[in-house]
Parts: C-alpha cells; structure tokens; sequence
C-alpha cells in the first residue's frame, strides 16, 4: 500500500495546510471584532466544487493503482502487459486537447469569439479522438473476454482506461453544455468562467493519465 | 463581472411555484432533508425486522422454521450493510447534513441546489436496487457485510449470483450520491457561511458533519474500486481478489487473485466509515449537551482539533480489522499502535462532555437524555475498542460475540441515540410542533436499558467463546448451558427495544397534528436555525436579510446577561459582551 502511504500524506498535507488557513487558533469565545469577519472563501462555489471532486477522483485513481501494485507484487503468475503503441499516440492527442483547452479558455477570457470557436472544436474532437484511440488499444491488447479472464494485466488496463475515460466523457458532457450556449449567441464573457473550470478539469485528467501511463509502463 | 460573496447576496437562490416544484422535485436543502431521513428511516426500520428474525433464530433455535440458514446469512448481511451505510451515513449526512448546514452557517440553500436534488433521487435509486435483491433469484446476498472474496461470489453462499452483483451495483449508485451531495456540504461550509461566521464560530455539528464528509469523500472511492473489481470478478471472470479455487468440487477459471488485496481496499474504507458515522454524532452532542446544560461546551478549539486528528487518523488504522488475516507482525504492532493513539483525540472529547455537564444546569429534556445516554454507551463501546485494538488479545477474541457486542454499543447504539435525541431537539423547528414528553422518556429508557440488556451480555457471550456468524450453537460441548439462557433473554430484550421503536414512530407522527404549537426557539439555544423569521423556516431560510454573527455558538449562562444564552447573531453589548470576556474566567 505504498502509494496509499503517499495519499495519506498528501491528505495530511492538506489537512494541515487546511488548519493554518482557517485559524484554527482562533479563540471564538472572546467577542472582539475581527478583521475581514465574514470568514467564507470568496471563490466562486464552482471552483471550490471543481477542486475537491478532483481531490475524490485522485482518491479513486490513487486506489486503484495502489491496487494495481498490490495485485502484481502479492500473486504468483503475474504477466506484463506490452503497451500498445498507439497508446502513446494517444498521450499526444489528449496534450494537444489540454492544450486546445486552455486556449479555448484563454480566448474567452479576451472576448475573441472565433479563436474560442475553433480551440472548441479542436478540443472537443482530439478528446473523442483520444476516447477512440483508447478502444483502438484495447483491441491492441486483447479485444475477448479470454484475455480479459486470463491476464490481470490487461483487465487492470481496461478498468484504468474505462475509468478514465468515463472522467473524460463527464467532462465532454460539461464541455457540450457550454458549447451549446457558446453556439446559441451566449456572450464569451458568460462562458469564461465554465471554460476556465474545464480547462483545470482537462488539464487534470491530462495529469491523471499520465500517472496512470506511466504506472503501467514502469512498475 | 466581479464575484459576489453569498453572504453579500440577498436575493433567493431558485424560486418553486408548484407543489411538484416544492415537495417532490424540490431543490430546497430542507425538503430534501425530509426526504433523505424517511427514506433512510424506512429502510432502516427493514433493517431492523431483520435483526429481530435473526435474534429469533438465536435465541429459539429450531422453532421458527422459516428462517433457515441461507436466510439468516442474508439477514445478517442486509441488516449490516442497510444499518450502517443506507441508514447511519445517509441520515447523518443526507438528512441532518442538508437541514443543519445551511441553516447553522446562515445560509439560504446548498450552494449546488440542482444537485443536492438529484444526489437524493440517486440515494433512491440506490436503495431500491439493493431492496430489489429480495426478490431476484437466489435472493440477496449472504456473504456478510465485509462482502470477503472469495465466498461472496462463489456458488454456495446465498445470493451469489444476481443478489451480490445488485449489493455491488447499489454500493456504486450510493457513492455518486453521496459524491454529489458530499460536493455541496464541504462546498457551503467553505463558501455560504454568513458574515461573521468565521470557521471557528461555527457549532460543532457542522464541524463534525463538515469532517465526515471529507473523510466520505476521500473513503469510499475505496469501496468503490472494490465493488468495480468485485463484480468484473464475479460476473466476467476476472481474478483481481478471486484465487485459484475449487467450489463444489470443481476447479474454477479464476487464477492468482488476492482475497487480502479487497480486505485492504474494503478497509481503508471500512474503517474511516466508523467516524463518518461518529464524528455527526459527536457534533451534534456536543451541541445537545451545551445546550440543555445551559453551559458552553468545555474546550471549543480542542473539540474541534480532536475532530480534525480522528478524521486524519482514521485512515491509518484500517488493518486493525485484519489482525487474523495474517501480516507481518510489525504491521500488527503499527496499526495496534495507531488504533490507541486514536483513542487521545477520543477521550478528549468525552472528558470535555463530561466537563460540559459539571456544574451546569442540567434540564433533563429527553433530547438531553439521549445525549447523556450517548455518553455511557460510548463509553463502553469505546473501552472495548482498546482491548480490541491490541493484536494479542484481539486474537482470541475475534470472530466472537465480544467484537458483535463491541461495534454495536460503538457504531450502532451510539450514534442511534444520537440520532434520536437529534430528532427530538429539532423536531419543533422541522415540524412547528412539539412531541409528547412521557412517550419521548418512555422510549429513551426502554432504549437505554433494552441496549444494556442486549449488549453487555454479548460481551460474556464473546469472552466465553462463543463464535459470531453461526446460525445455532446446537449442543456445543465446550459452551455452558447459560449460553442458550442468555440468548434467550437478549432476544426478548431486543424484541423490547424494537418495539419501543414503535412508541417513538407513533409519537413523532401523531405530534405532526396533536402536538402543541412550537415556539421558534423552545430550547432557548443560540445556534442560528433557532433564530430564523419562522418555524418551520420558509424557503430561502432568513426572509429578506441574511443574518449577521456576532459571537461563538455557545454563550450560555453569560454572567450579567438577562437571559442564560445570547444567540449567535446579537451585537457584541459593550456593557456586558459576553463569554469569558466579562466573565470570572478571564
């Protein structure tokens, strides 16, 4: 469970920087007037919502690659999984898609509406590409339930790579609604804040992936 | 456009105009705080016929012949499972989550409204998958709450082909709610406190409902990985926890798979899910306790530090609960070591509500009742956690009726009690209307001393050996014939206690029109739902201004004040102020 140990110390970390923040050495009992009182972080809900689910979903994936190891170092009969090559074209699609991303959001941020258009669609397609591309491996892998039965290896990269995936696809989901607004006249200005949200959620899946690629590749 | 703080806001968040809109499709955190704790109170109360057809079984063998064994099995495995997940964590957080937060931190709503009411349909869902395992094929699973591969899913065991698939399935449904609702109660706490609210102002509720559900947060993906893998194991054939294995003399695909991998993952769920459980209730005694002592809680700020340490804690002590499972013996002694330091941050509380209670004015209401109740059981239940906690004795002790009557006075009777005297302090502001007082101690004390009556025995029952999980004891040699005596008087002590559940079902449904009229604040409390424009509180809690906050929770028996509390929203009086500012502790 060594990677447990490291999420439990990234939690600490956060509990601990959590405790300084909120001043916990407060006395509430005496009633002098404090300065800034009104206490609540003044970001918006959305983005402190956006952080901690990401704090859940780190949870689940540090899990199951804790798993992953824990499965692969306490059984017999274990065999390697070869990783696929196109799995590494598909690390660059979904780069080029956090990449098109932040654009997108930069570009509403500065009410240019064609340049947020096009980063949109650029995003929009190289995530469904990377989606398509993660089947293409899968078939790479093993496409039957006779490899899925025999090799922990590729059943492990089949859960990992539908779980993220299915991230992927929520976040798509977000990433239509704004569209839809974006296409039906919305102002940029109104959308700066859902792209914003969805550029730190895509750049996060970006770096849950990584992890995710690189576990299976290295351990 | 700048971003305006809530607390700036005065306007509603959402404005329901039709009785769908209000009372079913609702998205106000009140609503749909009623609609979490019956649902929860409902399939709790399956859960306990099923505990009632278990002690049957136990305590008169061979006499009601409808429970066979594959029967008892899942009755075992329900009442576990729906106790402590679909019934405790849904109506601590689901139900006192959603109507207290906003409320005590000054806010009009969650601050994801549209959420909140899809994460209660989606805990529907969840329970009605896991209720539609009665009826499939094979019924519901039998393979014990923990759910341990291999058993649970190999032929042999009750309800392992559709009925332990449909358990896994709700499991996941009841994470996403309880995600999406999760999401909305860390998220209001941070961001909608009103002004002056500053985080240690807030009632220690909050902050044990605020703890709990970081720690869901964080716990149950675990559960969620090890039902994804249990079910491709059970349904697709895969071997991430199912070994190499023979059943019914067959020898079955699966190959390599590791049982101890799930007790792990389901444990490092397993165990956080105690204090998510816990820690609402130790909140909201704490507050229970200050309140009908007419004191302010004893060591505010090291309540709150015991919160956060257990929260943090309790993620390192998940294999405590696999002492017999074998580990490496320094393990055995890291996790035995974390186990009793969890119990400082634990006795801490307990000394300060025993110190809360010294020389207050104690009002003996039944919500007071059921909190000085808590007290005792936990206590006990606490104790016998220590002697568990150690590798060396846990040993002999496992499996028996020692660890049975240890998790129940802990887990089970604690937080009930808590949730009762919950009920009955809130039930004027949720209803408008008060309850009957001799049927509110006429079930405390059936509660109290039934509890007593069923659990203390347990413990002998453990110490002399007798195992948990059997379905008879038949003539055991080793066992003395008071064995089958006590078991005997543990069920009628259960039937007794289940029954006085009855008187308070009647009660609380009865007074929703006999009651007298509440008052808007009857306990003469601080904290600030008791201070809402009207009782019930309307939509949008706070009428046209949001409240501001003065002052802690818990200025009770202010010296010099008119009246012994000063809730939390008057103006700091320059003459009297309040707390020890003014006071002899200063």
């Amino acid at each position: 469970m060594s990677n447990t140990a490291i999420f439990i110390a990234l939690f600490v970390g956060v509990a601990a920087w959590f405790a300084v923040a909120s001043r916990l050495t407060a006395k509430p009992w005496e009633n002098r007037e404090q300065k800034g009182d009104v206490g609540a972080i003044t970001t918006p809900p959305a983005r402190i919502g956006l952080w901690i689910f990401m704090a859940v979903v780190t949870s689940l994936f540090s899990l199951f690659l804790s798993a992953y190891s824990m499965r692969m170092h306490q059984s017999i009969g274990w065999c390697h999984l070869t990783i696929p090559k196109i799995v590494w074209f598909n690390t660059l699609v979904l780069i080029a898609a956090s990449i098109a991303m932040q654009l997108a959001s930069s570009a509403v941020g500065r009410g240019q509406r064609q340049v947020t258009k096009y980063a949109l669609i650029a995003a929009g397609t190289l995530s469904i590409g990377f989606l398509a591309g993660q089947m293409m491996a899968w078939q790479a892998v093993g496409p039957s339930l006779y490899f899925i039965q025999g090799s922990p290896a590729i059943a492990f990269f089949y859960v990992l790579t539908i779980a993220h995936g299915l991230h992927l696809i929520g976040g798509l989901y977000v990433l239509g609604r704004a569209s839809l607004r974006f296409a039906g006249g919305a102002e940029p200005i109104d959308l700066r804040q859902s792209l914003a949200l969805c550029a730190i959620y895509w750049h996060f899946l970006l770096i849950v992936w990584l992890v995710v690629f690189g576990v299976l590749l290295f351990l | 456009m700048a971003y305006v703080a809530i607390a700036d806001r005065d306007a509603p968040i959402h404005d329901p105009h039709t009785f769908i809109e209000k009372y079913i499709w609702s998205q106000d955190h009140k609503v749909i705080a009623i609609q979490y704790a019956i649902v929860a109170i409902f399939v709790g109360l399956v859960a306990l016929v099923l505990s009632g057809l278990m002690r049957l079984q136990l305590g008169f063998p061979e006499t009601f012949h409808f429970v066979d064994p594959n029967h008892y099995y899942q009755f075992i495995t329900m009442h576990g499972m729906i106790m402590v997940i679909y019934l405790l964590t849904a109506l601590f957080l689901g139900g006192f989550g959603n109507y207290l937060i906003p409320l005590m931190v000054g806010a009009r709503d969650m601050v994801f409204p549209y959420m909140n009411m899809v994460s209660f349909w989606v805990y529907l869902l969840a329970v009605l998958v896991l209720l539609s395992s009665f009826f499939v094929p094979g019924g519901p699973t039998g393979a014990g709450w923990t759910l341990y591969p291999p058993q649970a899913i190999l032929t042999g065991t009750p309800g392992s082909g559709l009925g332990i698939v449909l358990m896994l399935v709700s499991l996941g449904i009841f994470i996403i709610a309880f995600t999406m609702g999760g999401l909305n109660y860390v998220t209001t706490v941070l961001q909608a406190r009103c002004k002056g609210m500053t985080m240690m102002r807030m009632p220690l509720s909050v902050w044990g409902i605020f703890m709990a559900t970081i720690l869901g947060l964080l716990a149950f993906p675990a559960l969620l990985v090890s039902a994804v893998m249990m079910t491709l194991d059970g349904t697709l054939g895969t071997s991430f926890f199912t070994p190499a294995v023979s059943s019914m003399g067959q020898s079955l695909d699966h190959n390599g798979g590791s049982p101890l991998l799930f007790q792990h993952l389901f444990w490092f769920f397993g165990h956080p899910e105690v204090y998510i459980v816990a820690l609402p209730a130790f909140g909201i005694v704490s507050d229970l306790l200050s309140t009908h002592a007419r004191k302010n809680i004893f060591g505010y700020r090291m309540m709150v530090w015991a919160i956060l340490a257990i929260g943090g804690l309790s993620f390192v002590v998940w294999a405590h609960h696999m002492y017999v499972s074998g580990m490496n013996p320094y393990f055995g002694f890291f996790f035995a070591t974390t186990t009793l330091i969890i119990a400082v941050p634990t006795a801490i509380k307990v000394y300060n509500w025993v110190l809360t209670l010294w020389k207050g004015d104690i009002h003996l209401t039944v919500p007071m009742l059921f909190a000085i109740g808590f007290i005792f059981t936990f206590i006990h239940g606490g104790l016998t956690g220590l002697f568990l906690g150690n590798v060396t004795v846990d040993l002999p002790l496992s499996d028996t009726y020692f660890v049975v009557a240890h998790f129940h006075m802990v887990m089970g009777v604690s937080p009930i009690l808590v949730v009762f005297g919950a009920i009955y302090h809130w039930y004027p502001k949720i209803t408008g209307r008060m309850w009957n007082v001799t049927l509110g101690k006429i079930h405390f004390w059936m509660t109290f001393l039934g509890t007593y009556a069923i659990y203390l025995p347990m413990h002998y029952l453990g110490i002399l050996g007798v195992p948990r999980r059997y379905y008879a004891l038949g003539d055991t040699e080793f066992l003395p014939k008071s064995v089958h005596t006590i078991n005997e008087a543990i069920t009628i002590a259960a039937l007794i206690v289940a029954a006085s559940v009855l008187v308070f079902l009647f009660n609380m449904i009865t007074s929703l029109w006999r009651g007298e009229k509440a008052t808007s604040n009857p306990w003469k409390s601080t904290t600030l739902e008791w201070q809402t424009p009207d009782t019930p509180p309307h939509h949008g809690n706070w009428g046209p201004r949001l409240p501001v906050v003065y002052r802690w929770a818990y200025d009770y028996s202010v010296p010099g004040a008119p009246d012994d509390f000063i809730p939390q929203n008057v103006p700091v009086d320059p003459k009297l102020g309040g707390g020890r500012d003014h006071g002899v502790h200063h």
